[in-house]
């Protein structure tokens, strides 16, 4: 059997969360492998969140948040980019390819973005295979 | 903790039980620790639906319920209702199986992330805890952007009904496009005789106040309690001494483009832009005005008997608290420089549909006469074209849907300016979809013989004195050429180049047209994805006067029902620190947007419950994990992880 790479993805509520609504209204079909969970902002994610996921045996986490400048919350979306880049640091160190983690803007209009992405996403993470801590 | 959790699994039709095997769905639920009841139904929002719920509910003696169907955008709202009869809201969650699974992927994959889904919205349901909403005062006051018809018929509906509101117009009138239009299709009423008496009592209300050359810079706050602040740009002129005698005008030396008349005309630098403008006052251009800098030219001062006119006056920041929005900022056209193939920019007679409209106008530059612009004879051989722009994946892929409805108009007031001239219009489809459009688009093919050219133009150029139309007419699918003295272009609609500082501003998202999107396409057609900001008219989507007056008066009661209340309720879902264990640090007070999180004397940091949004970017700040958020709590997140994986 192919590897079917398994992925949390972290929707902030008011863009990508959207945006995911919005390419289910237009049909747009992408791979099942990422299953979202839905938090306010982006900002809410913690390191430790991402670290937990890997643990436990992801593959990959995306974070899908507002455009900069288009936080709901003013700012949330600054705060994960760049816990995003420490956490990538942090992974790398401990093995984990840094292109696990992936941070993308995705608007409430980008149903067609979010589609794209995630696609983009699954194919990179098939390509660099199972993840190193996986059990 | 809930520990008889209720599963209630939606078909929706066959948009989820079309893909997903909702059965093998539920089956698999029963099996979960906590689960108590798992069932599936065809229309779970129907009423029988929710009154499954409720049934089950008091029958299986729940004490949490998921429903797993659409987005929780969509009916979250719905199925905490029917909960709140029997505990807290938060015992109700949803789990978005539709949008976010049966909808983009394949049978087998769908069903097996739903119920992923399902156990990650278990297990989150399982910790929520009850929380009683925040009471908030509300600014029982109303903003609206934009002083188009759209944000004409919202203020007042608004300040008839008997709150304060703040009209917003960044042109020195209000009226927007509808003031600059000739008559409205299909009764081909006068634009500005039915728009100008609105706009009269808009400028006599006592409870609007109306700030026009303003611009709305800042918007800070939550619904209920918005901070605005505005610009006003110096106009240069007393609105209130100001008599609109003229004399200023006549003596001002500087000619500049007139934009009202979409530069087809000129006008001063100290102008008023039409006669009935509201405020009733002219204006000093200050990029054309030659007074203002060096002391060259004080002319029209001289001549002011009122004396009005102030080189002095200077912009002023006016604060004001409102308890709503409504953002109305209208439409532009597309830009006509980018449709090569028509070669517009470089000849004058072919012109956008706006600038035939002036032309139309009684009021406008020619006074109502037909010209070709570049003689300024009467034109005998008119082509206008439908979707200039629009329906056009190279441009603009939407309809702009008013297009076909007023192109057939012109074609109607041109024949019966020019009884001898002709007039051919090329469309793709002709969309008259209103009251008694389709009856008006007859009456135009029938009595007035428009010639109707079903196909798209492919290229237009000059040729002497006419401009050669080329097309393909795809009934017959014969070439067709038309030699022209005008050419109309019925440019596609987008949304203002400032809305998309205004959505900025909200932290409401646009689309490639520049349209404000709504939280729901059908359901919230003018509601923001937060709360407190409503649309109207044209900065949604391309549509026709009654469309935006409907949608102008809906705003209004979306506002009314949120100002018309002392108190509004407040998601509770904030943050809480563990002040036993705080050590003070002060991160989470620096990255708080709202200064929500506030140092005590004894240096710990606390969260002020009015103020916290719930965005949660302290609680994953926190240096030692000390601050909670209500209900999306560190623990359930990483139980949500684990049963994803
Ligand atoms: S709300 Fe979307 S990133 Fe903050």
């Amino acid at each position: 059997m192919s590897f079917e790479p398994k992925i949390v993805a972290f929707l902030c509520n008011w863009c990508a969360y959207a945006g995911a609504d919005m390419a289910g209204t237009s049909r747009l079909k992408y791979p099942a492998n990422v299953v979202p969970i839905r938090v306010m902002c982006s900002g809410r994610i913690d390191a430790e969140f991402i670290i937990d996921a890997f643990e436990k045996g992801a593959d990959g986490v995306f974070i899908g948040g507002c455009h900069p400048g288009d936080c709901h919350y003013v700012s949330g979306n600054y705060r994960a980019r760049r816990r995003v880049e420490m956490v990538k640091k942090l992974l790398s160190q401990m093995g984990v390819n840094e292109k696990r983690l992936r941070i993308e803007w995705v608007s409430a209009t980008e149903g067609k973005k979010f589609a794209t992405v995630i696609e983009e996403f699954v194919d990179e993470i098939k390509k660099l295979g199972p993840s190193p801590w996986r059990k | 903790m809930a520990r008889r959790i209720g599963v209630f699994i939606c078909h929706c039709g066959i948009n989820i039980a079309g893909v997903i095997d909702v059965e093998k769905v539920a089956e698999e639920m029963r099996k979960y620790p906590g689960v108590a009841f798992a069932t599936t139904y065809q229309y779970m929002c129907s009423d029988p639906g929710q009154n499954l719920i409720r049934e089950k509910i008091e029958e299986e003696n729940l004490d949490a319920v998921v429903v797993a169907a659409c987005s929780p955008s969509m009916h979250e709202e719905t199925f905490r209702s029917v909960c709140k009869d029997y505990f807290s809201i938060y015992r109700c969650e949803m789990a978005n199986i539709r949008e976010q699974s049966s909808w983009v992927h394949d049978p087998e994959e769908a069903t097996e992330k739903a119920i992923k889904l399902l156990k990650a919205t278990v297990e989150k349901v399982r910790e929520n805890e009850d929380f009683n909403p925040i009471m908030v005062p509300v600014e029982r006051k109303c903003l609206v952007i934009g002083g188009g018809i759209a944000g004409i018929q919202a203020a007042l509906d608004i300040a008839d009904a008997g709150y304060k509101v703040i009209l917003v117009e960044k042109e020195p009138s209000i009226g927007g496009r509808m003031a600059q239009l000739s008559e409205t299709f299909p009764t081909l009423d006068c634009s500005q005789c039915i728009l100008t008496p609105k706009m009269v009592m808009v400028s006599r209300h006592p409870n609007i106040k109306l700030l026009s050359y303003s611009e709305v810079i800042e918007i800070s706050g939550f619904v209920g309690n918005f901070n605005v602040k505005i610009l006003k740009n110096p106009r240069y002129v007393d609105e209130d001494k100001c008599t609109v005698c003229g004399d200023c005008e006549k003596v001002c030396p500087v000619i500049v483009p007139n934009e009202f008349e979409m530069k087809r005309a000129p006008r001063k630098a100290i102008f008023i832009p039409f006669p009935q403008a509201v405020p009733s006052t002219y204006t000093l251009d200050r990029e054309a005005c030659l007074g203002l800098a060096p002391l060259t030219c004080a002319e029209c001062r001289d001549a002011c008997e009122a004396d009005a006119i102030n080189y002095d006056m200077q912009a002023k920041v006016i604060e004001e608290k409102v308890g709503a929005i409504i953002v109305a900022t209208g439409y532009d056209l597309y830009d006509k420089n980018k449709l090569v193939e028509y070669g517009y920019g470089d000849d004058d007679d072919i012109i956008t549909s706006l600038e035939f409209e002036r032309m139309l106008s009684a009021s406008g530059p020619t006074g109502g006469k037909i010209i070709k612009p570049s003689t300024g004879e009467e034109p005998k051989k008119v082509v206008f074209i439908q979707c200039a722009g629009s329906r056009d994946v190279q441009h603009m892929p939407y309809c702009s849907s008013i297009c076909c409805m007023y192109t057939a108009k012109h074609a109607l007031l041109y024949k019966h300016n020019v009884h001898d001239g002709e007039a051919y219009i090329f469309y793709i489809d002709i969309r008259a979809t209103g009251k008694g459009y389709e009856e008006f688009i007859a009456r135009v093919m029938e009595e007035e013989r428009i010639n109707y050219i079903r196909g798209k133009v492919a290229k237009i150029f000059r040729e002497g004195d006419k401009i050669v139309v080329y097309g393909i007419d795809t009934l017959t699918g014969k070439r067709v050429e038309i030699k022209a003295d005008l050419v109309v272009l019925a440019m596609a609609i987008v949304g203002k180049k400032g809305t998309k500082d205004i959505a900025k501003l909200l932290k409401v998202a646009v689309d490639d047209g520049i349209f404000l999107k709504e939280a729901h396409p059908k359901l919230k057609p003018v509601e923001a994805l937060s709360r407190g900001i409503y649309f109207a008219g044209c900065a949604q989507s391309p549509k026709d006067i009654p469309a935006v007056v409907a949608q102008a008066s809906a705003s209004a009661s979306k506002v009314l029902s949120i100002i018309s209340k002392d108190k509004l309720e407040k998601d509770p879902l904030i943050a809480v620190v563990d002040e036993e264990h705080c050590s003070g640090c002060g991160v989470c007070i620096s990255v708080c947007p709202y200064e929500a999180m506030q140092r005590q004397p004894n240096g710990k940091a606390k969260c002020i419950e009015a103020l916290c949004e719930g965005c949660g970017t302290c609680a994953a700040s926190c240096p030692s994990g000390n601050i909670e958020m209500r209900n999306y709590k560190d623990e359930q997140i990483e139980k949500m992880i684990e049963v994803i994986i």
